[in-house]
């Protein structure tokens, strides 16, 4: 019996030990996750073939990582344009449509090099750790992420659904426009 | 000036002297007790159950209980009225002219924005509040994201900042003096690291202070330092920190207009040399873990250029 208990406190505390969900990653500076050229930003390619696999964000499964995102996702005014994720000056984040594509590494690239018609380039500017908690965020507003690492409700009242509650839509490539 | 910085037992305030008087009164009044007690215990045990001794009477023993017990609830209410006295005399505010100062506490550092009616004469600064000898201060206490508390042990007691709340205090310096501040609510990881420093100066030195402060960042003038400058605005220290003159205006991180003048890096955690400077910017993860300031990444030489900047920000 006391064996048992044993046993099970030690397996129930490898699981948890192992949660990719709670790590805390307090300094990380991953120089091979800041490639932004050669990123594809469409699946239509000549000849057709296999596209190429896309390598997720380093926090699409960790919750610090989402939380902090959008911490940084209001301080740097992110919603200026995108309010929120609802869209405004800029498109809108929860919905599935992507103009430049909806993987980890296309959002990426999106903030870091910028696009046209209104959205600044903030490389140079945001640490590429921050950059990857941003876009995990933003994976999170579409319901790309699982949702046990999504952000829970606001602590104040908010019109919106939590990010955690937001259910996952296939995303699909519309092109600029 | 008081021999320790951070001690509620060396009062620099009206109010701070008020709270060590009734921690002295409780100190006496229990030391009193509790030697008595254990005198009344040791006589008891010496007496033991030795059959020699006259065994007291009912009528002086309900006599002893009784007074024992009336002696007791007369010092719990004396203790009582002693407390509440005390916190009626820290809590009513002052009504001559104040200075007011609105105090946001923040993971893990405090921001100070010296309030006034003209917007033009407000300003901001960061973990080390300067205020005049002799002139109440109310402080404003706000918090964005959770509950921290505002304590400088030799002015005053503790206030806590409550996120969608204005908490408002008050408090007096009366000796001059560098005091040390600290949060005194557990408030996540870097809790113990965040502090600040309360500079307390006589009236003249806190307007040249005050002078200075309100002014723009100056403007620098080496090759190097001018450098130092245009990696601060267009770099990525932009997007948090703000000083004022510059380009650089964010609004989530310390204001660093007048950095150089700080005694202390990190809220209080490190002393502001050149070389701690260096240390926190290129890893401000090794020196307080958890806390907002990720590694930027910056080369040796814009490093070095970024502190030959900040060492102006006089």
């Amino acid at each position: 019996m006391k064996t048992t208990a044993v046993a099970l406190t030690l397996v129930a505390g490898l699981v948890t030990g192992a949660c990719e969900r709670e790590t805390r990653r307090y300094q990380e500076v991953s120089v091979a996750s800041t490639r932004t050229e050669g990123v594809p930003l469409t699946t239509l390619r000549a000849g057709g073939g296999t596209p190429e696999a896309h390598k997720l964000s380093p926090y699409t499964k960790n919750a610090y990582g989402q939380a902090e995102g959008k911490r940084l996702f209001a301080a740097f005014n992110c919603s200026g344009c995108h309010a929120n994720g609802g869209g405004g000056i800029g498109p809108a984040l929860t919905d599935d449509k992507w103009i430049y594509g909806s993987e980890p590494e296309q959002i990426y690239s999106t903030i870091v090099e910028g696009r046209p018609n209104g959205m600044p380039a903030f490389g140079g500017r945001i640490p590429s750790q921050q950059v990857w908690q941003i876009v995990s965020y933003i994976d999170a507003l579409a319901g790309q992420v699982p949702q046990d690492a999504a952000p829970g409700r606001n602590d104040d009242m908010s019109a919106t659904k939590p990010e955690n509650r937001i259910e996952y839509s296939k995303p699909h490539q519309t092109g600029h426009r | 000036m008081p021999a320790r910085i951070q001690s509620a037992l060396d009062a620099a305030g009206v109010q701070a002297a008020q709270i060590e008087w009734l921690w002295w009164v409780m100190f006496w009044v229990t030391a009193a007790v509790f030697v008595v007690v254990v005198a009344a215990l040791l006589l008891a045990v010496r007496r033991g159950r030795s059959t020699d001794a006259p065994r007291p009477d009912d009528r002086s023993l309900l006599r002893a209980v009784a007074s024992a017990v009336a002696v007791t609830i007369v010092i719990l209410f004396g203790l009582l009225y002693a407390s509440a006295a005390t916190g009626r005399a820290i809590g009513s505010r002052p009504d001559d002219k104040p200075l007011v100062i609105q105090i946001t506490g923040q993971q893990w550092w405090w921001s100070i924005e010296y309030l006034d009616e003209a917007p033009s004469q407000r300003f901001t600064t960061a973990n080390e509040l300067h205020i005049p000898v002799g002139r109440p201060i109310v402080l404003n206490l706000r918090s964005p994201d959770v509950i921290h508390s505002f304590w400088v042990p030799n002015l005053h007691g503790k206030m806590d900042l409550i996120p969608g709340r204005l908490n408002t205090s008050w408090l007096r310096a009366d000796t001059p003096g560098i005091y040390r501040g600290q949060c005194a609510e557990f408030c996540g990881m870097q809790h113990a690291h965040m502090g600040f420093v309360v500079v307390a100066e006589p009236p003249d030195a806190y307007q040249r202070w005050e002078t200075a402060q309100r002014q723009n960042a100056p403007e620098p003038t080496a090759p190097q330092q001018l450098r130092g400058r245009g990696i601060v605005e267009r770099g990525p220290c932009a997007l948090c920190h703000t000083v004022r003159g510059t380009q650089a205006g964010g609004r989530t991180a310390p204001d660093l207009t007048h950095f150089a003048s700080r005694s202390t890096i990190a809220a209080a955690t490190a002393p502001n040399t050149p070389g701690y400077l260096a240390g926190w910017i290129a890893n401000p993860q090794h020196l307080k873990p958890g806390n907002r300031m990720p590694a930027t990444g910056l080369n040796a030489e814009d490093l070095q250029a970024v502190l030959a900047y900040l060492e102006t920000l006089r």
